[in-house]
């Protein structure tokens, strides 16, 4: 054989394993691509970019992305251009000898200068999309997203669906998925499907509030472009606008204990008609869930439950020993609380008085606010001995 | 004697004759090189350490799903990843290079407090086995990410008390080797070094030292807090007690970031060092690289709060710090220029460690990019907490400090060892250890553009052809740096390899370049006489 065709058996041989190799690894690969499809409203296989974008602010993010990528590209390849042309040139092997550069003011002056107005053009784009993310006001709902450990919970204080609240878990079989470890058999929504998906309208400004109520968590949905930490003992506040419907999917974003990869994020966004009519449908299921109005209460049963609600919504301004102070009206010792005709009393607690100085309580149930005047009636100095009926408020209320 | 493993030839030092030798030389070991041999050989070790960690991190991410561990220790792994190459890994390494490098450098006999220098070594040692046993403590190691967030920390084991004495311990002996390098640097320079003279690398590590010293103490004060809130009744982060997680983010920031200018502004040293050697050029604007770095270490206290963009910060302290951190990028970018200005029209050749120093330059500066990326506070909504962060710091921290700690050790090894490393062996190293690391790293840029985000056990399916790519990677990134010890370190260690001439890059420059190969146990015993370059020693 000659050298040459040696060689060329030789070369022949190592390109041919090679190719195996490449194949070997890209059917590995692919083997482990196995079935998953891109999530609509969540991650893309093998995605390279941000994830596509379903607000204003997630495209203002796409379009800032873009233009500092090519800055720097274009910064990257003057500059390395120039290195690697010294590299291929100014070597020893080739012959070049060195030669020592003058080194004047204007230059380090110029490679000083240039950048930090490049810098100044960057920041420019940068603050008006940074002043937009800030502004919450003008919300059309609010929605207090709470992180726990492991789960979200989500309360609706104002706006279109006021009052709703749930909580917001991993489904567990999905959890169970991940415990079982078969890498093999995931669905397109592995790690981020819940049981009870924020849901919101299309095209109204939504202002997020975030806290929660052990470790830091973090709200981040991808498509809308938000992401704000969830701070226990603090409130925040971010929003979004979402300019379609669907669903999209986020994940917690702080390390928060061992469950950090199980609480995901899950927004339904619904056209406005659709929304009011899964309001209302909550609010239908949350009433239902309430305390039936005909019960027939003990009277000390009612005092105590009506503590508790005395507690949490009348006792910041009535105070505890129920005196109020300055314009607040006491309740200790009212000729209102007292009087054994409860038609004042429920007006005052159902309508609220100057103008919401005294706010309207008719959010609370029939049961939550006989309970209350009942206690009302009933400690402190007054000992009237009487027992409102869930029953008689009802009958009060819409008059 | 020679500063290699087990070789005494003291012909010169009769007078020495009670050194100690055996295992006293090294655990009373006063000598600078001794000490820097020490601290190298611990941060590998650590190196090591934290290697597994990160094999167990990236084997449990090779597919979706929970094959290996469980999220707890999950999490352990990449707290404790983070505690080790930080504190045990990468700081160790470059006060290794300084405690070798600078006395030589100056032409001092060796650093100004030796004893202490003994001490600070010697208490890594004990900090070290506390922070990797927390790993068989009740609860495991802990496992609230290197950055130690309140109120999680609060409900760690006691693995994290451990892990807060092992780092005030660390942090003790930082201050400590700090205070010796700037007492020796600014008092121990031969006649006619004068500051503007001094090798880059002197100039780093005299900013370096200063960062250290303002800033450990800020670190030892949140962890402090954080134990006390843990154990002794306080509320400093706890909001039950009406304390404020944020606060806990600010005082550790303040710390962190210019902890991570800690981390790199040595290997800008090294890497000013090795330009100018294989370029046969000298550095270009030598005073606006001294300028550079003092800018950078300033500017470094005060952009602390871009680690916070989405704490809920109001508009305007989140627009002053992103300002501030974009201006970091111009000093910064000015070094690079620099140093490419030095290559340009110069005499290049390829060894070693001109490979690492141009590798450095390369690929820190994508890492550099990257941070430009995240300095905006409205693309950093999108970022923060993501994969695309853990890509930017590997690149700036592995290929950039490691990269020059690498071109380090190939560059001043002969004159540690007094024998040459094989070049073949040494470029290959190189190139694998490159290869491999873009192969890990680059992959998790996507990643985190995608919405993956990090400290995560699990993730969603679509994530996972990228993850077992980085998985790869990391392997082999991990093999090689075993090889590097190996085939590289050891026989250099052993004496084995062609003997190492006094000047092995015949561009060298720099008074630790005037002494023999291997450097002599005591070198520059009376100042030398100085040429007005202060480069060469004149008889």
């Amino acid at each position: 054989m000659t050298l040459g065709q040696k060689s060329q058996r030789h070369w022949r041989a190592v390109t041919h394993a090679l190719a195996n190799g490449i194949a070997g690894f890209a059917a590995l690969l692919t083997t482990a691509a196995y079935a998953v499809n891109d999530l609509p409203g969540g991650p893309s296989v093998n995605g390279i970019n941000l994830q596509p974008a379903a607000s204003k602010i997630a495209e203002e993010l796409h379009w800032l992305n873009y233009f500092i990528l090519t800055i720097c590209v274009v910064i990257f390849v003057v500059v390395f251009g120039v290195m690697f042309y010294s590299i291929l040139k100014h070597r020893r092997s080739l012959g070049h000898e060195a030669q020592d550069l003058p080194e004047p003011l204007w230059v380090e002056l110029g490679w000083t200068i240039v950048p930090f107005l490049i810098v100044i053009g960057m920041a420019l784009p940068a603050t008006k999309v940074l002043v937009a993310q800030k502004d919450t006001s003008n919300a059309d709902i609010t929605v207090k997203a709470i992180g726990m450990q492991w789960k979200w919970g989500y309360e609706y204080i104002k706006g279109e669906g006021e009052g709703i609240g749930f909580l917001s878990t991993l489904d567990p079989a999905q959890r169970e998925l991940s415990n079982i470890g078969d890498h093999t058999n995931l669905p397109d929504d592995y790690l981020l499907k819940v049981d009870n998906p924020l849901v919101v309208p299309v095209g109204k400004k939504i202002r997020v509030i975030t806290t929660a109520t052990d470790v830091i968590h973090s709200w981040y949905v991808p498509q809308l472009g938000i992401k704000q930490d969830a701070i226990p003992g603090f409130v925040r506040d971010n929003w979004f606008k979402a300019e379609k419907t669907g669903t999209f999917y986020g994940q917690c974003a702080e390390l928060c204990g061992k469950e950090h990869a199980y609480m995901p994020i899950q927004v339904k966004v619904l056209s406005a008609e659709d929304y009011s009519a899964w309001v209302q449908e909550q609010e239908k299921a949350m009433a239902a869930l309430a305390d039936d109005p005909n019960k027939t209460w003990e009277l000390a049963a009612l005092v105590k439950r009506g503590a508790e609600v005395y507690a949490s919504n009348c006792m910041a301004c009535h105070q505890a020993n129920g005196k109020g102070g300055g314009p607040i009206k006491a309740l200790d010792g009212s000729a209102i609380v007292r009087d054994d005709n409860i038609a004042m009393f429920t007006d005052v607690l159902l309508k609220g008085r100057l103008n919401g100085a005294m706010p309207a309580w008719s959010s609370l149930s029939d049961t939550e606010l006989a309970a209350v005047m009942t206690y009302a009636k009933n400690t402190w100095s007054n000992r009237t001995g009487q027992a409102v009926q869930p029953k008689a408020v009802m009958a009060l209320r819409g008059q | 004697m020679s500063a290699v493993l087990g070789h005494h030839d003291d012909h010169a030092h009769d007078d020495h004759h009670h050194a100690p030798t055996g295992w006293r030389r090294w655990v009373f070991a006063t000598n600078h090189k001794d000490i820097g041999t020490l601290y190298l050989l611990f941060s590998f070790a650590m190196l090591m350490v934290g290697g597994i960690c990160a094999m167990g991190i990236r084997a449990e991410l090779f597919y979706p799903g929970l094959q290996l561990v469980n999220p707890e220790l999950f999490n352990q792994f990449t707290t404790m990843h983070g505690l080790i190459m930080v504190f045990g890994a990468i700081m160790p390494a470059f006060v290794g290079f300084a405690n070798w490098m600078l006395p030589l450098q100056i032409g001092a006999s060796d650093m100004a407090f030796a004893r202490m220098n003994n001490f600070s070594f010697w208490l890594m040692i004990p900090a070290a086995i506390m922070l990797v046993a927390s790993f068989f403590m009740p609860g495991g190691a802990p496992a609230a990410g290197w950055t130690l967030y309140a109120p999680l920390t609060l409900q760690m084991g006691p693995s994290m008390d451990a892990g807060i004495f092992a780092l005030h311990i660390l942090g003790a002996s930082s201050i400590m080797g700090s205070i010796n390098i700037i007492v020796t640097i600014l008092n121990m320079r031969a006649p006619g070094m004068t500051l503007m003279k001094m090798p880059m690398f002197a100039w780093t590590w005299l900013i370096t030292a200063y960062l250290l010293i303002a800033v450990i103490p800020v670190l030892a004060g949140a962890i402090t807090m954080t134990l006390t809130d843990r154990h002794f009744g306080t509320s400093f982060f706890n909001p039950a007690g009406g304390g404020d997680p944020v606060m806990y983010q600010h005082i550790f920031w303040f710390f962190g970031h210019p902890e991570v200018y800690v981390l790199i502004l040595p290997a800008f040293g090294i890497v000013s060092q090795i330009v100018p050697t294989f370029a046969r050029k000298k550095l270009f604007g030598y005073a606006s690289m001294v300028y550079a770095t003092g800018s950078i270490a300033i500017l470094s206290f005060i952009v602390w709060a871009h680690h916070m963009y989405t704490t809920g910060m109001p508009v305007t302290g989140q627009l002053f710090f992103m300002y501030a951190t974009m201006l970091i990028a111009v000093p910064t970018g000015v070094k690079i220029f620099n140093w490419v200005a030095t290559m340009w029209k110069g005499s290049m050749t390829f060894e070693t460690p001109m490979l690492w120093a141009i590798g450095f330059i390369f690929v820190f500066t994508m890492g550099g990019f990257t941070g430009l990326v995240l300095s905006m506070a409205p693309l950093d909504q999108a970022l923060h907490d993501t994969y695309y962060v853990v890509a930017h710091f590997h690149y700036t921290m592995v290929a950039g400090s490691l990269f020059a700690l690498f071109g380090g050790f190939y560059f001043w090894a002969p004159k540690w060892t007094g024998v040459m490393y094989s070049e073949a062996k040494g470029k290959f190293h190189f190139w694998a250890s490159l290869i491999f690391f873009n192969v890990t790293f680059f992959p998790q840029h996507f990643l985190g553009l995608a919405g993956m985000p990090r400290r995560y056990a699990d993730y969603p399916a679509q994530f996972a052809d990228f993850n077992m790519l980085s998985s790869i990677g990391a392997f082999g990134f991990g093999l090689m740096q075993v090889y590097f010890f190996l085939f590289i370190v050891i026989p250099m260690m052993r004496g084995q390899g062609e003997k190492a001439p006094q000047r092995p890059w015949d561009s060298a420059q720099g008074l630790e370049w005037e002494v023999p190969s291997p450097a002599p146990f005591h070198t520059f015993e009376n100042p030398p006489k100085l040429d007005e370059t202060a480069t060469r020693v004149v008889s």
